[in-house]
């Protein structure tokens, strides 16, 4: 279908790392004709555009003054307000003013607004240094609070409030698709789940497609690093808990962080950077992981993994201890029933 | 005496302002303000100390993976135990990944657009370098996010994901690799191969590796239909084998095993002693009581404080500020082509070469890392972190050393101080008004009204990463 008017993308850095931007790098399709042919443009990107110094303030200036029309503004990073409101935690270079205050100006020219990874949507990392001393937040949350630098009753210009693309870092692919249903005029608040976040990637769970499911399945445990059993055990992992689609939608071609042998970390979450214990470990209560999957009682998931440790094939225990199969599926005559 | 302000000054990592002091034409002097402030060494204190290898990759979504590797160094140095051999072969395999693409990612995607400026439109060279390089319109742009999506699918293999991996642990690497999935690395890595060999050098990468004289390379480059040799013509043009040099020791901490460490200073190698790196905050908005060694070392924030420009503190090595990076690795490592570049000093062109000389080594030596990995046998080994105890991790990032310094108390971390190694090249002034290299690299050049744009290559050229500056 051609496009005639193209969805132009603003695009800002606040106090963040630029992983996103990299991951975005990593599109299956080259980002650039992706996006051209989705009749997606930038109007500027930090990282990528010709622009800079002075052409590029002007640019910034003429979006914010609303002499340059653009569709959507996509932030990554947290919002640095500290020391004591000032926001010099990170002044926008060459302006001498907080990147804050331009996100602000600008969130109000733009029809679509995108926080870009969790400490965009969140404050993350950057909002957790103790008594948060960079006074960070997300756009529209403080962790897990509504409120953030634009305040809870903002709403963009067609009228959603910020779309929270949230991961540490976020996949190109829930990137690249939420801007291209927003350029459909398809992205709904019905597309959104109640944190903000885009269903295309929320409406799963991490666990969803995880390829040590066996494991799971059989409570065959990892209990140490490499191990090919289930993480959720003894290694912190939170998959059962995290909305998002990472063993559905492989990341660099195969991966997700269970797949590369760790814990998923639940980045996607609000408060995933204070988990309360170290990330690598699982916090019990009488030996039981106080974690326990989403939806799922407490007396159901003790009952089943009793009675599914009691019934762990031999294959699946080994292989549970081991950093690779040392029992293979055996081989049966004739063909499978 | 006009002061420029050059901000935001974009195609980097993360934010950065460059004020210059500019008369008749001719910068006089440079101030390199890093305007963001991370925290990160803050909010490090007080956690499980492997909680390191989750926060400390947060620093930076470029050199995520080297500071996981610092990370998981500087606990393994604490706990005094090394990585299994598989490990150590993986955790080479994902760091060469790493540097590799960002040394791709910045030659196509930060540094070649400023060549496709209307500035140089008179050039015999500026059509088809415009056509190629221009900023996400050039031809190049698809190729090489091509080439780099697929030599990343080896952090699919290995690490996860790429930003922000767990894999790599003190003990090794958490994904073991069969013999099948060998044969999918050896994949990978010979399509990277001919992306570079095809578009980047047109010819074979130990040809590249093998050129040992600034006088060779210009031979070879003359005349090749590939994009580093479109460079090299146009760098010769303008002059930029001649400017950028920082006139300051070069520094590596040493990398893979394959590029050995040390320092040289005014063309002499000379022993590196750790212990005499000291950061200096006199120019930094931060609290600053005397140039401290990092495992001693202090982040506070004081964002009035007099005299203060940057976020950055100054690293010195006995009082030198020091260039490191992939051209100082290179220098240091005594690569003959390296060494002959430099007799005349560092430049716009033996940066951007060390690079290159290291896309051309590099792939190799992860072909046979590859090979020399052992299914079957482990890659992670049992590693208990102790309750008190100090480390330090010292590693090659893309753009120079890295250098993680922790104590442990109660099982907790008490200390964590990081130098970056964009901290050591855009560096402020420190206490006795000696510059960082950057700043010293930019005194002399053209600047303001109707100058060519050989500012945003000499910056450029450092390739440099803010987010880990100020981390």
């Amino acid at each position: 279908m051609a496009v005639t008017t193209p969805f132009r993308v603003l695009w800002v850095q606040g106090g963040g790392c630029g992983g996103c931007t990299q991951s975005l790098l990593c599109a299956e399709r080259p980002l650039v004709d992706e996006l051209r042919d989705a009749g997606i443009e930038f109007v500027w990107h930090p990282a990528l555009s010709q622009e800079t110094g002075a052409e590029a303030l002007e640019l910034l200036a003429g979006c914010a003054d609303g002499t340059i029309p653009f569709d959507a503004l996509c932030v990554e990073g947290a919002m640095l307000r500290g020391p004591a409101g000032s926001g010099r935690f990170q002044l926008l270079s060459g302006s001498g003013r907080p990147l804050a205050e331009w996100v602000g100006r600008l969130a109000r020219r733009a029809r679509w607004v995108f926080a870009v990874g969790s400490c965009t949507a969140w404050g993350g990392f950057s909002a957790n240094a103790p008594g948060n001393p960079l006074e960070a937040c997300g756009l529209q949350y403080d962790t897990d609070e509504p409120g953030g630098l634009l305040g809870s009753e903002f709403r963009a210009g067609a009228d959603l409030p910020v779309v929270n693309i949230a991961g540490c870092p976020a996949h190109p692919g829930w990137i690249v698709d939420t801007l291209e249903m927003a350029a459909q005029g398809a992205l709904t608040a019905a597309d959104l789940d109640e944190l903000g976040r885009p269903l295309l990637f929320a409406e799963q769970l991490v666990h969803h497609g995880c390829s040590r499911n066996e494991y799971y399945e059989f409570k065959a445990s990892a209990q140490k690093h490499a191990d090919l059993g289930c993480l959720m055990e003894n290694l912190g992992c939170k998959g059962t808990q995290a909305h998002a689609d990472c063993n559905l939608r492989p990341w660099n071609g195969s991966g997700s962080c269970l797949r590369g042998g760790f814990a998923c970390i639940a980045c996607t979450e609000p408060g995933f950077e204070a988990p309360g214990h170290g990330f690598q470990e699982t916090p019990k209560v009488a030996g039981i992981p106080i974690g326990l999957p989403t939806d799922m009682p407490k007396a159901w998931f003790v009952a089943l993994a009793a009675l599914s440790k009691s019934a762990t094939p031999r294959r699946v225990r080994e292989n549970a201890s081991a950093d690779h199969p040392v029992v293979r599926p055996a081989v049966r005559k004739g063909r499978g029933k | 005496m006009t002061r420029l302000v050059l901000g935001p000054f974009n195609r980097v990592e993360g934010d950065l302002e460059v004020i210059l002091e500019v008369d008749g034409g001719v910068v006089r002097e440079a101030r390199i303000n890093s305007p963001l402030f991370r925290g990160f060494e803050m909010l490090l204190v007080g956690r499980p100390a492997a909680d390191a290898l989750v926060v400390a990759p947060r620093i930076c979504g470029i050199c995520s993976v080297a500071q996981s590797a610092a990370a998981a160094a500087a606990l393994a140095a604490a706990a005094g135990i090394a990585p299994a051999a598989n490990g150590l072969l993986v955790r080479h395999l994902v760091q060469g990944t790493e540097n590799l693409a960002d040394h791709l990612t910045h030659f196509y995607l930060f540094f070649m657009p400023d060549f496709a400026r209307p500035d140089y439109a008179g050039r015999p060279w500026h059509a088809a370098v415009a056509s190629r390089f221009a900023a996400l319109r050039g031809g190049a742009a698809a190729e090489v996010l091509a080439a780099r999506a697929g030599l990343l699918r080896i952090m699919g293999l290995l690490a996860g994901r790429w930003p922000h991996t767990l894999a790599l642990q003190p003990g090794g690497s958490t994904r073991a690799v069969g013999s099948g999935e060998r044969v999918r690395l050896r994949s990978i890595l010979r399509e990277f191969r001919a992306f570079l060999e095809r578009r980047l050098f047109g010819d074979a990468l130990e040809a590249v590796a093998g050129l040992a004289t600034r006088d060779a390379l210009l031979a070879w480059a003359d005349g090749r239909d590939a994009d580093f040799p479109a460079f090299v013509a146009a760098a010769l043009d303008l002059g930029l084998d001649r400017i950028g040099d920082a006139g300051v020791p070069f520094l590596s901490y040493g990398a893979y095993g394959l590029f050995p460490g040390g320092l040289v200073q005014a063309g002499e190698a000379r022993v590196f002693d750790p212990g005499a790196i000291a950061e200096d905050a006199s120019s930094a908005w931060l609290a600053d009581d005397g140039p401290l060694h990092p495992a001693r070392g202090e982040t506070l924030p004081l964002a009035d404080k007099a005299g203060g420009y940057t976020w950055c503190k100054a690293p010195r090595l006995a009082g030198d500020a020091c260039e490191v990076g992939a051209f100082a690795r290179q220098v240091v490592a005594g690569h003959p082509l390296a060494r002959d570049l430099v007799a005349s000093g560092a430049s716009v062109l033996g940066r951007v070469t060390g690079r290159m000389l290291e896309l051309a080594r590099v792939v190799p030596a992860m072909e046979a890392w590859v090979g020399a990995l052992q299914p079957g046998e482990p890659f992670c080994l049992v590693a208990g972190l102790p309750e008190e105890g100090a480390g330090a991790g010292l590693v090659e990032a893309a753009r120079g050393s890295l250098g993680h310094w922790l104590s442990i108390r109660r099982g907790r971390i008490e200390r964590y101080q990081i130098v970056a190694p964009t901290t050591w090249n855009f560096s402020p002034r420190d206490r006795a008004g000696n510059p960082g290299p950057l700043e010293r690299a930019l005194v002399g050049l053209p600047a303001g009204d109707g100058a060519p744009p050989t500012v945003q290559h000499v910056v450029r050229s450092f390739d440099p990463c803010m987010a880990c500056t100020v981390h």
